[in-house]
């Protein structure tokens, strides 16, 4: 679950979180290697990513995985104190 | 639900005491997390680096973290909640019958669904009128 957050002034978002590669080994088999980019599309996985965030009057660090097992929206809107 | 825009978590409580707590009876009750330099916006597709924010981009992530819809609009047009809560009804009925029955077009909970298979090829005239 989310973990409370330690107050400061900047907080950068910790951003997309790329998976480990387990056999990172080069050379060691003859499989290509992996692609390494992150590509969102319907019908794959959603990356996951970590960011600090505000819920229920304080301050917490929110990853997408907490929510495994859960439907999830993600919602981005284009700011705070905007119109629409 | 989670809620992202390019603003600090800061900026989050101030809105939400300022202004989201006075349209909506105890304020919005899911995490609103900050993008802040657009790192996530980037990956999702949403962010645009002119204005420096994330676009109005929505996505439905079912249990096992795979993306079953993107809606994405420009800042001035705001979402239809109720459309998004009927593509998630949609997608939990397909889930539910582990993709034996699909949701056609317009469906709403409780309207006909198709089963998918050799018997239907061609046959959907016969069990579903895009007019009802």
């Amino acid at each position: 679950m989310p973990e409370e957050k330690v107050e400061g002034c900047v907080s950068t978002a910790e951003g997309p979180i790329v998976p480990k590669k387990e056999n990172d080994t080069p050379s060691a088999s003859s499989t290509p290697p992996k692609e390494e980019t992150m590509s969102v599309m319907v019908g794959h996985e959603a990356p996951d990513f970590g960011a600090t965030a505000f819920h229920e009057g304080g301050f917490k660090t929110v990853k997408l995985s907490d929510f495994r097992g859960k439907w999830v929206f993600l919602c981005f809107y284009p700011g705070d104190f905007t119109f629409v | 639900m989670l809620a992202c825009s390019t603003d600090s978590h800061f900026v989050h409580k101030i809105w939400q005491e300022e202004e989201l707590s006075k349209m909506v009876d105890g304020g919005f009750p899911f995490p609103m997390l900050s993008d802040a330099g657009g790192k996530i916006g980037e990956v999702y597709g949403v962010y645009e680096r002119g204005a420096g924010v994330d676009v109005r981009g929505r996505f439905i992530i079912d249990p096992d973290g795979v993306i079953q819809a993107i809606e994405i609009l420009t800042p001035p047009v705001g979402r239809k909640v109720t459309e998004s809560i009927r593509q998630l009804q949609a997608f939990q009925h397909v889930r539910a019958t582990k993709g034996t029955e699909v949701c056609p077009a317009g469906w709403e909970p409780g309207d006909p669904v198709l089963k998918p298979g050799p018997d239907l090829a061609g046959k959907v005239w016969k069990v579903w009128k895009p007019t009802e």
